[in-house]
């Protein structure tokens, strides 16, 4: 206790502000920070669960990089993400600039866009899976037959089944974005409009001058959100093709379906671990731009 | 209320006199199987009957999903917390095996000479080194499905007996809307289900060949007797137009919803399709060559004792796994649960392979192969992806197959290396 009596008044605020981040760092160094590192060390080894570790060295890394699936998903994982990312920007701010401009019904249809946000990704991704089936179950083939035009392939088809896969994912994540880009349009002082009104500038002008400049921190929030979103892409995928996870032929897989898989269907925890931090590395250097970009502001 | 407390306290009371009655001697086991309704009572049953046999002896059961059971018994067992005695699927054995969690069964108490006397031929694969490691209570195999009633409506008489008549069967029972499309399918068909075990097993076989050599290490269907068996299962719906794959998401969905006519799958499918409204469905082996020839799957679930039992927990854990492997269990579960006894003399019962139901399995068994997995689920991924490849890109039949038995060598290698 003399210990304590004799600090200063600085040290005793460290001490406390210690005391109480305390329970914080402990949680983050058991249960993120320690499996983390675990991952790392696995990652280097052989392991399949049940028997011993063993030291693998570079061999999973070396397998990663030659394995044709691996690259094959990593590119599926890159479109997730640049073709996600621009689509649900582009809706959500188009939906959030005339939702915002509208009075008529606003909460109702603010609401009707949020509504799928709240839904569980498990039983969207089910719903869509029925609708895309072919005739006689599937919703939109059903309707096509019924005009006369030739039934689409929409998830058994190489291309079309990760855009068939990514529609929900976007869908879902809508009313999210569009509630944060409306937060973003409210926050701008109406009098920057005012003055372009009184100088007679058009609605190009302004929005490209006043509202996408004074915007920016809002879309660098959603732009990171979504494609670490988009990045780790798995509940939609993984239930819309259960039968055959990622595929057809791999062209769905993501990469996290990838490290699922060889984990819990292939028992093969290096292998899995090595992608695993690939993943975090990918997410880590997206992050850092992050903070770049917020930086310079 | 009241009535609900004074039971739950009599219930506890009487619990708790039974355990001090025992206390003196009593041993405790712990059972470990995934969550299924039938399996569960049956076993429920088991233990009941084996505790009135064993006054001293507590057998507690635990499950959980399906989903999670391979993970959580393969994290439980190596750091000693999980069973004594543990369900697992005979595919999973040699992981346990090597890694020293699973203890070999007594010879004299599972003497392997009686054992591969008196059980199904394909269990051998649960011995090594002239000690079983694992026993089942039951077996499943694979049979024709057929609905009754779109039978009855396309006029034919009977299921099929051999591969032509199925498909002249199928082409009856094809129903296509104006457009072309399929609206009920003559038979089902999909890798992704059972089907990638009839090809394996079934028809590689019944065209001549032989799917793998070197005990499952080495693949072996690139023969012209494979190309004949893909060619048959391909041309289904790309010649006879009788099938498409994925036609209503699941095969067994559209067996269920009476929008196929066929449907080829496991034992286990009886029980949920016993429950279908509307649904009259009989079940026939599966079908010859035109020779006669038949040749079927058999997987099944093992029970072993772990190395945690030791002692009299051992002692306990190899009587409770000698009634679980017992005629009267194989019974028991075949009526509770409708999986096929593990021994012929239990299966073959002038009652039981004459069933109407379980019949064609059993008989199935006679002649069945039981696969032996390196990685069941990437076995079966690259069958999906060499039919996949024909359809969506146009690869052809002979090129598919060469590419799936590199990749499928590929998996058995990694295992085995």
């Amino acid at each position: 206790m003399t210990l304590y009596r004799n600090l200063t008044i600085r040290q005793k605020q460290i001490v406390w502000a210690w005391a109480f981040l305390a329970i914080p760092v402990l949680f983050y160094g058991v249960i993120r920070f320690y499996p983390t590192g675990t991952a790392v060390v696995i990652s280097f080894q052989n392991w399949n669960l049940l028997g011993d570790r063993t030291w693998a060295g570079l061999e999973n890394y070396r397998e990663l990089w030659n394995d044709p699936v691996f690259w094959k998903v990593f590119r599926n994982t890159f479109a997730y993400l640049l073709i996600g990312t621009p689509v649900s920007l582009l809706l959500s701010f188009v939906i959030a600039y005339h939702l915002d401009k509208l009075r008529f019904m606003h909460g109702f249809l603010r609401m009707l866009y949020f509504l799928p946000f709240m839904t569980s990704a498990v039983a969207m991704a089910w719903v869509w899976r029925w609708f895309y089936q072919g005739v006689p179950i599937g919703l939109f083939n059903n309707l096509l037959a019924s005009v006369g035009i030739a039934q689409i392939e929409f998830l058994n088809s190489t291309t079309n089944a990760l855009p068939a896969v990514l529609a929900p994912a976007v869908w879902a994540g809508l009313g999210f974005q569009v509630i944060i880009f409306m937060a973003g349009l409210r926050a701008i002082p109406t009098s920057y409009y005012e003055a372009a009104k009184i100088d007679g500038v058009g609605w190009w002008t302004v929005l490209t001058q006043i509202t996408l400049p004074l915007l920016k921190p809002t879309i660098v929030f959603i732009v990171v959100l979504s494609s670490i979103g988009f990045l780790r892409i798995f509940d939609h995928v993984f239930n819309m093709t259960t039968n055959n996870p990622g595929g057809p032929l791999n062209a769905t897989k993501p990469l996290v379906l990838m490290i699922y898989d060889t984990a819990f269907n292939g028992f093969n925890m290096g292998y899995a671990a090595a992608q695993t931090v690939v993943l975090f590395t990918i997410l880590l250097i997206v992050s850092l731009i992050q903070l770049y970009l917020l930086r310079s502001d | 209320m009241s009535r609900m407390l004074r039971r739950t306290v009599l219930a506890g009371l009487s619990a708790a006199t039974l355990l001090l009655s025992n206390a003196a001697n009593a041993v405790e086991i712990e059972y470990w199987q995934y969550f299924f309704d039938a399996r569960v009572k049956a076993m429920e049953q088991l233990i009941e009957n084996f505790e009135a046999a064993n006054p001293d002896i507590t057998v507690t059961m635990t499950h959980f999903p399906y989903a999670d059971y391979r993970t959580k018994v393969a994290a439980a067992i190596p750091a000693g917390e999980g069973p004594d005695v543990v369900q697992l699927f005979y595919g999973w054995l040699n992981d346990y095996i090597d890694a020293e969690l699973i203890q070999p069964l007594p010879n004299d108490s599972f003497d392997p000479a009686t054992i591969d006397a008196e059980f199904f031929p394909m269990v051998g694969a649960m011995k090594r080194d002239g000690s079983y490691f694992a026993l089942p209570t039951a077996v499943r195999s694979l049979a024709l499905f057929y609905n009754t009633r779109l039978f009855d409506e396309a006029g034919v008489d009977g299921p099929p007996e051999t591969l032509d008549e199925l498909i002249e069967v199928a082409k009856a029972l094809t129903k296509k809307d104006g457009a072309g499309n399929i609206t009920q399918v003559g038979i089902t068909t999909g890798m992704t289900a059972q089907d990638h075990h009839w090809f394996r097993e079934g028809l590689i076989r019944q065209f001549g060949g032989e799917p793998y050599t070197d005990d499952y290490q080495t693949v072996n269907y690139t023969s012209e007797a494979g190309q004949a068996a893909l060619k048959f299962y391909t041309d289904l719906e790309k010649v006879h137009g009788v099938t498409a794959s994925g036609f209503m998401d699941e095969p067994q969905a559209a067996f269920k919803a009476g929008r196929a006519g066929m449907h080829i799958d496991g034992s286990f499918r009886i029980g949920s399709l016993n429950g279908v409204r509307g649904l009259k469905w009989g079940v026939t082996e599966l079908p010859a060559t035109a020779d006669g020839m038949r040749s079927n799957y058999s997987s099944y679930w093992v029970n072993g004792i772990t190395s945690k039992a030791e002692g009299e927990k051992y002692d306990a854990s190899v009587k409770f796994l000698q009634y679980i492997t017992s005629d009267e269990a194989m019974q028991i579960w075949l009526d509770v649960v409708g999986e096929l006894p593990a021994k012929p003399s239990v299966g073959l019962t002038e009652a039981n392979a004459n069933d109407e139901t379980f019949g064609p399995f059993i008989r199935g068994l006679a002649y069945a192969h039981t696969t032996k997995f390196a990685n069941e689920s990437a076995q079966r991924q690259v069958f999906v992806d060499m039919v996949a490849r024909t359809d969506l890109e146009g690869q052809s039949l002979s090129d598919s197959l060469a590419q799936a038995a590199a990749d499928e060598q590929k998996i058995l290698d990694d295992y085995y290396k």
